[in-house]
């Protein structure tokens, strides 16, 4: 069974998270690029003396594919680098894979990881 | 500045008359020579000042670009172009003309497209004294576009800038500059290289063009309070900063219109202003918002270029400073302020040029260090307040002047063309609406021919 790892985290955590996964043998990372609020609910910057809020924050989101018997570890690399104790490190989920491809040699399953 | 240069002339010309009688032939041949350098090199110095000067138009731009959002950044940029080149051939036709042609007391009319009796100051000639004025021509006009910005309907934006620069700058200049009646009061009024004449300006058509119309959308928040609408792109803005900073070298030091020894101590005195007013302006947003912010420490210092603008020729080191820093403080609460009462003004125009160049020119009958025969000594050195009331005089003329020109311009403009995009453009961003394309584009491939799906490309054999 191939799972999909998909966490959202902090722009600058991006390397600590990357040296973590590919420490751990994963041999793919997507990494884009988006914008939204959590718990932290945007935050107040300053401009030339007016406040004004920022709703939705830039952050990473990462999608990692890996078979079921990883997902533990790879959840738990992701938590241990994105992590810095303050709001907003972000969220970390999986979902199962219902058929998976890759493109060049046109494998299925888990030879596609 | 007129006077000091044509005294300077008529020494050389004494000093080469008393040469011929009393020297043999070849030493003559010399002083001639003398002359002949030195009218080449005051051509040169001013020519480069224009070009410094024209300069300044890319400061503008990228500091317009930077302050504002990037949906827009398209027609800024374009307005800056268009306010150029649209001042530049009105400036030639019409407006060097008025501002500096044969007339009466408050406009000239010889000289139109630059023909017979076009004005040449001194040795300098009719192409480099008009390249030098149209660069400041252009200097006032382009103020506007950043207090406008974001909002204006460029077709109505374009016709502005013919107006400002055929008409209104080109009076307000033939009064001082052009030998009009400021320039005959008792005490003459004293603008160096322009904090009123095209600063204040500049900055009082910015107010008009930003009460005609109206704040941005989103400015003003639902409990009435201004918002901010943060800079797209700061590294332009300071960038810009910088551009304009260098350009100054020319406005200030180049208005002397000739290479003599007084350019070194102008090009001073407008250096500490321009820092003095960076520094002020970032200890005042700093105490104000709890951090150094950058857009308006940029405008600090443009405040203090502002200020020091009118008397960079007759103040002190000292005094340069003071101004500055003086400067750097009103433009931060005159941001403030408009914000406050509503005027959006995204970059601050109306504040940096419009009241600091008030204040400077004011602060020539505060800070002149000595009487000469361009101004009287300033009141802080117990020169009375003869300069002091000429100043205040021909700021509240040329302010109103300019306030109800250029108020009477974009109220026909508003009335005809009309001067405010529809929301939706103005929400979607004026650049595609207005241009046809965004300023910040996507890479785009244009579709070939389509590959079938299955077909080889190399081949194009369908399998």
């Amino acid at each position: 069974m191939i799972k999909l790892v998909t966490a959202i985290i902090k722009p600058h955590m991006l390397d600590s998270v990357n040296d973590g996964l590919k420490g751990a043998g994963v041999q793919g990372l997507t990494v884009t690029e988006v914008r939204g609020f959590g718990r932290q609910g945007g935050h107040s910057e300053t401009y030339r003396g007016a406040e004004y809020t920022v709703d939705f924050l830039p952050k990473l989101k990462l999608e990692v594919l890996c078979g079921a018997g990883d997902t533990e570890k790879v959840m738990e690399i992701i938590r241990a680098s994105a992590h810095t104790g303050k709001i907003g490190d972000g969220k970390i989920w999986v979902v199962d894979v219902e058929r998976l491809m890759r493109i060049r040699t046109g494998e299925l399953g888990d030879e596609a990881t | 500045m007129v006077l000091r240069r044509k005294m300077i002339i008529g020494a050389v010309l004494a000093a080469a008359s008393l040469a011929a009688i009393a020297t043999p032939a070849w030493a003559q041949e010399a002083e001639v020579l003398a002359e002949d350098v030195q009218t080449n090199l005051d051509n040169v110095f001013v020519l480069v000042s224009a070009v410094l000067v024209i300069f300044m138009q890319a400061g503008f731009a990228l500091v317009e670009a930077g302050l504002t959002r990037a949906k827009n950044v398209a027609n800024i940029m374009m307005k800056n172009l268009m306010d150029f080149c649209a001042g530049a051939v009105a400036f030639f036709a019409v407006g060097y003309a008025i501002a500096f042609g044969t007339g009466n007391d408050f406009f000239g009319w010889t000289g139109w497209f630059l023909g017979d009796d076009a004005f040449q100051y001194g040795t300098l000639t009719v192409p480099v004294t008009f390249l030098f004025q149209v660069a400041f021509a252009a200097t006032a006009a382009t103020i506007v576009s950043g207090a406008m910005a974001e909002r204006t309907k460029f077709k109505s934006y374009f016709v502005y800038s013919i107006v400002i620069s055929a008409l209104i700058y080109p009076v307000v200049v033939h009064w001082n500059w052009g030998g009009g009646w400021l320039a005959q009061l008792d005490t003459p009024f004293h603008d160096f290289a322009g904090s009123t004449m095209v600063h204040m300006t500049g900055g009082i058509a910015a107010l008009m063009g930003a009460i005609a119309l109206g704040p941005r959308l989103g400015k003003r928040g639902p409990d009435g309070k201004p918002r901010a609408i943060p800079a797209h792109n700061v590294p332009y803005a300071v960038l810009g900063t910088f551009i304009l900073l260098v350009g100054w070298y020319g406005f200030n030091p180049g208005s002397e219109l000739a290479a003599d020894d007084a350019i070194g101590g102008i090009a001073v005195t407008t250096t500490l202003a321009a820092a003095a007013g960076a520094i002020a302006a970032m200890f005042a947003i700093w105490l104000k918002s709890g951090k150094p912010d950058v857009a308006m420490t940029a405008n600090g210092m443009l405040a203090g270029l502002v200020g020091i603008t009118a008397g960079t020729a007759a103040v002190s080191n000292l005094g340069a400073i003071i101004i500055g820093a003086c400067a750097g403080l009103i433009v931060v609460a005159a941001v403030l302020f408009f914000d406050r009462i509503h005027v959006d003004d995204p970059v601050g125009a109306v504040s940096v040029h419009g009241v600091c160049g008030a204040f400077g020119t004011i602060c020539v009958g505060l800070f002149a260090v000595e009487d000469t025969d361009f101004w009287q000594q300033g009141l802080f050195y117990g020169g009375g307040a003869d300069q002091l009331v000429s100043q205040v005089i021909g700021v509240v003329a040329v302010g109103a002047f300019v306030a109800v020109a250029a108020g009477l311009l974009f109220m026909v403009l508003k009335k005809t063309i009309g001067l405010r995009v529809s929301e939706e453009e103005e929400r979607a961003g004026l650049d595609v609406l207005e241009h046809g394309a965004p300023g910040y584009g996507p890479d785009v491939v244009p579709p070939t021919v389509p590959t079938p799906i299955g077909a080889s490309r190399s081949s194009g054999s369908v399998v």
